[in-house]
């Protein structure tokens, strides 16, 4: 008997960016009714590999195959034409447009004319048939981040797609969100469809999958059934390559606080305000704030970053009240800060990496005096700060959007630890980074731990927050709804917290 | 099938961004090649003319020079703007209030005579700063786009310099709408005997460096540059966005506030209406030919000087109008556009089938 046709078979697939090889004689193959996990550090190829699928890049060699046909995929129509859909991370919807108009967006119709009853008796059977439920009328602005990501993938069922890949799609949602999601996976699969679902969480892909592809540095390393023997520590390794050790966190016991909140709230129109905001980071201790994003967590780190204006209440910085904070201030009080968009509002990606890292302190000596630059000081900074943190760039004067997503974020704690701030506000700080790299992160923080500093922690991974914090406090529609010290924090209790739920605590 | 597609550089190599100018250049004469073989002329003649005859003899060499300097300066103001992503399109009008500041310093009896041409320098360059703030603090405070804002204000001035020009301020010994000659201790030194080649000439070539200086090696510099790529994360990083702005709007309002002065102290010894012929704007090709780099702006304020000098005699050499020197500055402009595409992008060819 031979071997069933493959729904997907990608052969031999090169792809080289000037001096990277980003994918190198990569084999890839779906069977119908597989979900397929596709793990690597950043810098892996697994993005490249999936551009190539969906059709952003064109492969230098190799070929792909569809149902056993030969496909040329020049451009992400053609891809879906093949019945690939893709959902990023970044979703690519028109807020203010409802989720049917959303759904028709690019679709002909009849002489003009949008064909809105075929398009919900779809929508209909889509969610009957993969629990993916959403009202066609409600504005894709008002809908949350999990509701958005459901529509993607409606988005994707509704163009034909029998390949779907999944770029990070646990990043933003709460444990039970993840739990609808893998529903529908499973029942995508169940149809025939095939699903390649991109992740850095260990354990959700030891959950969901039923294959595991491992790439590093552009090949393929390992490919393996996902058995009940493959341990997630055994995929870790196999991603970076060598062994890893869980972080040490020795007990400690928290000294004055540091960060003092007290009924902290905003009034900013169109943005979640925050309201009796009270909380106390002290020396030594890792508060972590869980929350589906959008609760207010990006206002709090707004305002203790000094961006955002106190509508009430009152901020201290080591027993200092700080009535007017902005940027400088926060800063000039020891105050470090690892953005939650390090490419926005953290780093200048168009300018050489040493300008970004020398960014906030540029006024000061030894980078300048009276307003003249030293650029001798700057480069000697930036290049102790790249061998101390092992930056991978090619030195200071290479532009800083080239870095990959680790390196970058290397660049942000090297610049904000090297003022041995007193307070470090980190937010999604690993966001997107590779086993690897996070941990790299999570060391500096328990660093600054040790050395009685305080972290307020702002994720949505709760698997970091556990890892780290003392305490969580749990953000839901701009207040907190408890803080739980980490003895008595477990998931359920959180992710019930996170959709709201007071007393769950 | 044979298909072309962009794709993104990591980085842009040196030699292309030297090459890419002279290859923007070379596109245009290309491309309005066509307009003076429609004028009955031979392309090859008509190019020699437009470029030798700027360049033939020592006094056509000075005549460069000189028409070179008020765009230098126009040229280095939008550079300076467009590096912060301020948007100034005013620098025409900048320059007119630098003109009229000028004008009225050097007209007035009773001021020490050797006082007068720093004294007109000086309120020249504070008179193009402060009219460039208009936009900044519009942008900064309320939000009002610059480019609109910085553009209309252009007409603004213009009008309200030609009513005076008209009113009050005319010469009542010219029959046109002229202000009346700057005292002969304001005039600008001549650098070159029986030549025009003056103390502005001078002013411009030097201003370029400095300029280069301050964006390269001062904490301003590095504050505009950084405000103009990525404004939020400067702000995060506790740069007050809005100062830069204003600063910014104040160092480029000078520079085009010194070509004025240099075109009433060293050449026409007093503000008419036509004092510019949009010289403000075409700094802002020059800019960009320079791909907003101090330095590169000499060279292409000095391409356009040759084309601007050399259109007159090609024109009575071959017939082409004189005209083709700004079809030539426009289309300039836009092949530098195109072609600053491939200084992020590349062009990779892909044979299928």
């Amino acid at each position: 008997m031979s071997a069933p046709t493959p729904l997907l078979a990608m052969r031999g697939i090169g792809k080289r960016f000037g001096a990277v090889q980003a994918n190198r004689n990569v084999e890839l193959t779906l069977q119908p009714g597989d979900i397929l996990g596709l793990l690597g550090e950043n810098g892996a190829g697994k993005t490249t590999l999936m551009n190539i699928l969906f059709g952003t890049y064109s492969p230098d060699e190799g070929s792909i195959e569809i149902d056993g046909q030969p496909v040329e995929i020049h451009n992400s129509a053609a891809a879906i034409a093949h019945g690939v859909g893709m959902v990023h991370q970044h979703f690519h919807l028109v807020p203010r447009h409802t989720v049917l108009e959303n759904l028709l967006v690019g679709r002909p119709g009849r002489r003009g004319l949008l064909d809105k009853a075929a398009a919900i008796a779809r929508l209909d059977e889509i969610g009957r048939h993969f629990q993916l439920v959403l009202d066609p009328d409600r504005l894709v602005g008002d809908l949350t981040i999990g509701e958005q990501q459901r529509l993607e993938i409606i988005k994707a069922l509704f163009s034909g797609a029998r390949i779907l890949i999944l770029d990070e799609p646990t990043a933003a949602l709460t444990p039970q969100e993840a739990d609808g999601l893998f529903d529908a996976l499973r029942a995508m699969a169940a149809e025939g469809m095939g699903v390649i679902f991109i992740s850095h969480k260990l354990h959700e892909v030891r959950a969901i999958t039923s294959h595991v592809m491992v790439m590093r540095l552009g090949e393929v390393v390992a490919n393996l059934e996902n058995a009940p023997e493959v341990s997630q520590g055994h995929l870790a390794e196999l991603m970076c390559g060598h062994e890893l050790t869980p972080p040490v966190k020795p007990e400690k016991k928290p000294g004055r606080p540091l960060l003092h909140l007290r009924d902290v709230a905003t009034d900013i129109r169109g943005r979640t305000n925050l309201a009796g905001i009270s909380l106390d980071v002290r020396a030594g201790e890792i508060v972590g704030i869980a929350g589906v994003s959008g609760n207010g967590q990006r206002e709090l780190a707004e305002v203790i970053a000094g961006m955002l204006p106190l509508a009430a209440g009152s901020l201290e910085i080591d027993g200092a009240a700080v009535p007017r904070p902005s940027p400088n201030i926060m800063q000039a009080l020891g105050m470090g800060r690892i953005p939650e968009d390090r490419m926005g509002t953290g780093l200048i990606t168009s300018l050489p990496l040493s300008d970004s890292m020398v960014l906030p302190r540029i006024g000061e000596a030894p980078f300048s005096r009276h307003g003249i630059l030293d650029h001798r000081a700057i480069r000697a900074f930036v290049e102790e700060q790249i061998e101390r943190f092992g930056i991978k760039a090619g030195g200071p004067d290479i532009r800083a959007g080239t870095l990959s997503g680790g390196n970058l974020q290397k660049a942000l704690l090297a610049r904000e630890l090297a003022w041995n701030p007193l307070v470090l506000l980190a937010a999604q700080p690993t966001r997107g980074l590779d086993v690897g790299a996070a941990r790299f992160v999570h060391e500096q923080f328990l660093d600054l731990r040790a050395r009685d500093r305080a972290v307020l922690l702002i994720s949505e991974d709760l698997e970091e927050i556990f890892t780290l914090s003392d305490r969580i406090a749990v953000m839901y529609e701009g207040r907190i709804i408890g803080v739980l010290p980490i003895a008595e924090a477990d998931v359920r209790k959180v992710g019930l917290m996170m959709a709201g739920m007071e007393d769950a605590a | 099938m044979i298909r072309m597609r962009l794709e993104r550089r990591d980085s842009t190599p040196t030699w292309l961004n030297l090459t890419l100018p002279v290859l923007a250049v070379l596109a245009t004469l290309v491309l309005c090649s066509g307009l003076v073989a429609m004028a009955g002329a031979n392309v090859w003649t008509a190019y020699s003319k437009l470029f030798l005859s700027a360049i033939d003899s020592r006094s056509h060499i000075v005549e460069t020079f000189v028409k070179a300097a008020p765009l230098i300066f126009t040229g280095l103001a939008v550079a300076v703007a467009f590096r912060a992503k301020f948007w100034n399109i005013g620098a025409e009008g900048q320059l007119l209030a630098g003109a009229m500041a000028a004008a009225f310093i050097g007209g007035r009896e009773g001021l020490p005579a050797w006082s007068l041409v720093p004294l007109m320098i000086v309120a020249g360059a504070a008179a193009g700063g402060l009219w460039a703030c208009v936009p900044a603090v519009l942008r900064t405070r309320y939000k009002v786009d610059d480019v609109v804002s910085s553009l209309l204000l252009n007409f603004v001035i213009f009008y309200g310099m030609t009513a005076l020009l008209d009113g009050p301020w005319k010469d009542p010994l010219s029959g046109y709408p002229d202000s009346p000659d700057i005292l002969m201790e304001a005039e600008f030194p001549i650098l070159l005997e029986r030549t025009r080649l003056h103390l502005g000439v001078l002013l411009a070539l030097l201003s370029a460096p400095l300029v280069w200086w301050v964006m390269r090696k001062t904490s301003l510099g590095f504050s505009i540059r950084a405000v103009g790529e990525n404004p939020v994360a400067s702000r995060y990083a506790g740069i007050s966005t809005g100062a830069v702005i204003l600063m910014t709007a104040i160092l480029s309002g000078a520079l085009a506030g010194l070509a004025g002065v240099g075109e009433v102290a060293g050449l026409h010894f007093q503000v008419m209406s036509g004092i510019s012929p949009g010289y403000g704007y075409t700094g802002i090709v020059i800019a960009m030919l320079a791909r907003l780099n101090p330095l590169g702006v000499v060279p292409a304020a000095l391409f356009f000087a040759v084309i601007v000098t050399g259109a007159e005699s090609m024109s009575r050499a071959t017939g082409v109008p004189v005209f083709l020197a700004e079809v030539i500055q426009g289309a300039a402009l836009l092949t530098m556009l195109v072609a600053l595409l491939f200084t992020s992008y590349r062009i990779r060819i892909a044979r299928h089938g």
